[in-house]
């Protein structure tokens, strides 16, 4: 029952946001260093987004888990799709790639991404 | 609880069988490691479903006994 409402609710969450970064600690206090990454990617991008400490919610942070078939955090989420890990955030911000998904999903986005 | 390498390249190659695989460690404790990962498996799948094929092939223990794994997965070049 609460399995599903923490699923739910991250369905909302990722729905009704653009940009949705789940991660542990908050985007100006990081509290892991994959976390850190992402958050700093996104802001270089001044992409605006939404994090969710999942420190603060264990159901949140095994129910985001479940949502995606995905074992860790940070989790980025464009228009409601899963994009990836802390991995496959920095693979597709150095190819340039992330930037084209933001552009593509209409999300504002600092060019000048290609460094 | 910490896991060695060899455990985690044989519980890749098990799961995917013609996988060159490397392993370094990125600290030296046993639970954060780099896994570079090549498989005919992931041709013309997203990154996303490569990483899944890797994280289903060690069966829970990445998030649990190995905290952080850094993923590269390709498939064989075809040169």
């Amino acid at each position: 029952m609460s399995d599903n409402q923490a699923l739910d609710r991250i369905k909302q969450d990722v729905e009704s946001n653009d940009v949705v970064l789940f991660m542990k600690g908050t985007p100006n206090f990081p509290q892991c260093g994959f976390s850190g990454q992402v958050a700093k990617i996104l802001s270089h991008l001044e992409v605006p987004y939404k994090g969710v400490n999942v420190l603060e919610d264990m159901e949140i942070r095994e129910g985001v888990k479940a949502f995606s078939n995905w074992p860790t955090i940070p989790q980025l989420y464009i228009k409601g799709e899963f994009v990836g890990g802390c991995d496959i955030v920095r693979e597709m911000f150095a190819s340039g790639e992330l930037a084209t998904a933001f552009k593509t999903a209409g999300v504002p986005v600092k060019d000048a991404a290609q460094a | 609880m910490p896991m060695e390498p060899q455990e985690i390249e044989k519980m890749i190659k098990d799961a995917l069988p013609d996988a060159e695989v490397y392993i370094t460690a990125l600290v030296n404790d046993g639970d954060h490691y780099r896994a570079q990962v090549v498989s005919e498996a992931f041709r013309g799948i997203s990154r996303v479903k490569q990483h899944q094929l890797v994280y289903a092939a060690l069966k829970g223990n990445v998030g649990g006994a190995l905290h952080a794994l850094a993923l590269e997965t390709a498939p064989p070049e075809t040169a």
